[in-house]
């Protein structure tokens, strides 16, 4: 029998969340009056309840994580990874204590640190030193533990001549360093790591992983969440892959990996009858029955040149004759992260629209994200402000090369993408001389 | 729950080479009460500590005059209570004890009392950052609040000498009971400390209720004033404000003879607090879970 030290079963985790209601987004004094009225109503009931106040008209189960199981054994190193959403850093919250589930049960054998920011604790006003005790303690570790490390910490976040100095006059890069060198040398049985090393600059994440990598040698279990799935790949041995709060796959952390990247499908066209990925909305009014890319010529296309145009076709049914709803066009880049949300309110498309179904397009005359894989989802709105009736987060990938389009014929846009920025945008340089 | 447990035994009968050192086994359910809270609360006393001494290490940074602050504001504060009650209200002191000292007495548990419970009650808002990032007994932040107010009232302590010196006003024997006093003054502030603690993170109306209460609470506890010149027929209902039975107790083991108990209005004043702290502990106990969601 392998030695399991943490184990999650039918785990779950819900909030409540509030909306704006439909009526709520304009109205007469009277109305605005009766909303008011019926607002301190429903705060007073909440308060005799003993419920958080939570604003909105109209109020939704959200489930962060649903039926989540797994295990790990003694020693493993975990990646947990997922898009934007997924329910990754609600996990860890739930196995680091900081929330309790709302169902389901963990059991951990074991001393847990979790390490969810880098420099959580850290006080502005005091110095390098102090801090270094500060958070320390917060992160689990004692007075002599601490001490015994001490010259080890300062030696790995290179600050020794500035120990004396108040974090507040530190550069960030200087306070990213020294907030992960006390976090470096936490020796917890099991340690939760969140996303800690996408700061830093370049030459500090290596030597990060460096300690990372020292950390999973020394048989310690770690459960790790990032989007860099490179790390992962190197770290870890197993993943857990998340989508919308569910666990779809838990195993080799390749295979994971491979998952996370084809979760979407690289086409040209959806019917989304049967999608499977994260879809949410009531569904009240409307449904989206399709998503189609296409070029300028009205060609089915995955493939699509920086610069060139891009439409999105919405098929979308109606259960009854609507008007003023809203519609949107999410645009996500490979790692979940929305760098578009097109909305036909901003641009002052306000259709009547008759029962049964309908077919928009929004054309994107110049589509200026770097080269790489991007996704295309969609919503719908009755109105302004209010829920999405019906919301599919990612429904297609497609493919964005440069074709020489745009940008200085000599540009290599492809380095970019690594630098986690996403879209170009031309601009003029010249020089002005000296003054 | 039998599986649960025959489970449980099996994680702890393997084995790998850590098994035998007792690794404590924690399981997280939906509302499950905590068993070893308090000996939790002990493994983090380090924590609490550090905290607390954070606080006291930021509170005078970059001011001009620094820790001249703890002793200048009691003693305005002791120079305006002065004027307005002895000097143009013409309020008779307790026995032969000098006015001032008199009044000084009551204002240290009081500005303890005030201060604990305006820093306490907001502790968890302002250290919200700790509270959704890292996982510790949350009944921490509040008492780590008071504290530091400890701290404040340390440097009281040193100005009381240093006014009874001026007096030349000897204590008697009743010094010695003043600990006491100081332990009753903690336990009255940290109930109500706790229980708006945790309704301040849930609803931040609190925020603005606490600032009457302190200066409602001014005027209807001894402070300015000697309980001595309470009407008869109000002295329980007077003796129902905790703090009423803190500062005679302070006043008796400070001003000696001078100064007497009302024995039954301090039991009153005492069981109050009790009721308090069984309240605020209870509430901030059920409710702690929910803070990182919240806050």
């Amino acid at each position: 029998m392998t030695d399991i030290v943490v184990k999650a079963e039918h785990l779950g985790k819900r909030y409540v969340i509030g909306h704006q209601s439909e009526e709520q987004a304009y109205g007469t004094l009277r109305d605005t009056l009766m909303q008011g009225a019926r607002a301190a109503w429903r705060r007073i009931r909440d308060v005799a309840r003993g419920n958080a106040i939570i604003a909105g008209g109209t109020r939704e189960d959200l489930w962060a994580l649903q039926d989540v199981n797994f295990e790990i054994a003694r020693g493993e190193a975990v990646g947990i990874i997922g898009r934007n959403g997924a329910g990754k850093s609600t996990l860890l919250k739930v196995l680091s204590r900081i929330t309790e589930p709302s169902a389901g049960r963990v059991s951990i054998r074991g001393r847990v640190a979790s390490l969810l920011e880098v420099g959580t604790g850290f006080h502005p006003e005091l110095s390098g030193r102090e801090n270094i005790y500060l958070n320390g303690a917060v992160l689990g570790m004692t007075r002599a533990e601490i001490t015994r490390r001490f010259d080890e910490i300062v030696a790995f976040a290179e600050l020794s001549r500035f120990l004396d100095t108040p974090v507040k006059r530190y550069s960030s890069g200087m306070y990213v360093r020294l907030a992960f060198a006390v976090a470096a040398h936490l020796e917890p049985e099991i340690l939760l790591v969140d996303e800690v090393l996408a700061v830093g600059d370049a030459i500090f994440q290596k030597k990060c992983l460096a300690k990372m990598d020292d950390v999973t040698k020394t048989g310690r279990t770690v459960l790790f969440v990032s989007h860099n799935m490179g790390a992962i790949l190197h770290l870890c041995s197993r993943a857990v892959l998340l989508e919308a709060g569910r666990v779809t796959f838990s195993g080799d952390v390749s295979e994971a990996v491979e998952r996370y990247h084809s979760g979407v499908r690289e086409d040209s066209s959806i019917d989304l009858d049967s999608f499977s990925g994260h879809r949410r909305g009531r569904q009240e009014f409307s449904r989206i029955r399709n998503i189609s890319l296409l070029d300028e010529n009205g060609r089915y296309q995955t493939v699509f040149g920086m610069g060139e145009t891009l439409v999105v076709r919405l098929t979308i049914d109606f259960k009854r004759p609507t008007r003023g709803a809203v519609f949107g066009v999410l645009f996500r880049n490979a790692m979940g992260v929305l760098l578009h949300d097109f909305r036909s309110a901003f641009d002052g498309f306000f259709p009547d629209i008759e029962e049964g179904r309908a077919v928009f397009e929004v054309t994107v005359p110049e589509i200026r994200a770097y080269p790489g894989y991007y996704t295309v989802g969609a919503w719908i709105q009755q109105q302004v402000g209010v829920a999405s009736d019906d919301y599919v987060s990612e429904a297609l990938k497609l493919h964005i090369i440069d074709r020489k389009l745009i940008g200085d014929p000599r540009a290599n846009f492809e380095i970019i993408t690594k630098e986690g920025t996403e879209i170009y945008h031309p601009c003029s340089w010249r020089v002005v001389g000296e003054s | 729950m039998r599986t649960w447990d025959d489970r449980a035994e099996n994680m702890s009968l393997d084995s790998s080479p850590n098994a035998g050192t007792a690794e404590p086994l924690l399981i997280l359910e939906p509302s499950r009460a905590e068993k070893h809270y308090w000996a939790d609360l002990w493994r983090y006393r380090e924590l609490f500590l550090i905290l607390a001494w954070r606080d006291v290490a930021v509170r005078y940074k970059q001011t001009a005059i620094g820790l001249l602050w703890a002793i200048l504001r009691p003693l305005l504060t002791l120079a305006a209570l002065t004027v307005i009650f002895h000097r143009i209200a013409r309020l008779p002191s307790d026995g032969e004890a000098p006015y001032p000292l008199m009044v000084f007495a009551a204002l240290l548990p009081w500005s303890f009392f005030s201060s604990t419970l305006t820093e306490a009650s907001n502790s968890l808002v302002v250290n919200a950052n700790l509270i959704s990032k890292v996982y510790f007994p949350r009944l921490i932040v509040p008492t780590a609040t008071l504290l530091t107010e400890l701290v404040d009232m340390g440097i009281g302590f040193l100005l009381l000498i240093g006014l009874m010196a001026f007096y030349q006003f000897a204590p008697t024997w009743n010094i010695l009971l003043l600990p006491l006093f100081v332990l009753l003054a903690v336990l009255a502030s940290l109930g109500p400390s706790l229980l708006f603690a945790s309704l301040n993170v849930k609803y931040r109306d609190f925020r603005y209720v606490i600032p009457f209460i302190v200066q409602f609470g001014l005027y209807i506890s001894p402070v300015g004033f000697s309980s001595g010149v309470v009407p008869k027929d109000w002295r329980l209902l007077y003796s129902l404000n905790p703090m009423v039975g803190v500062i005679d107790g302070f006043r008796w083991a400070i001003l000696g003879g001078n100064s007497r108990i009302d024995w039954p209005g301090f039991s009153l004043s005492v069981g109050v607090t009790v009721v308090l702290l069984w309240l605020g502990i209870s509430l901030f106990r059920r409710t702690e879970k929910t803070f990182a969601d919240l806050v």
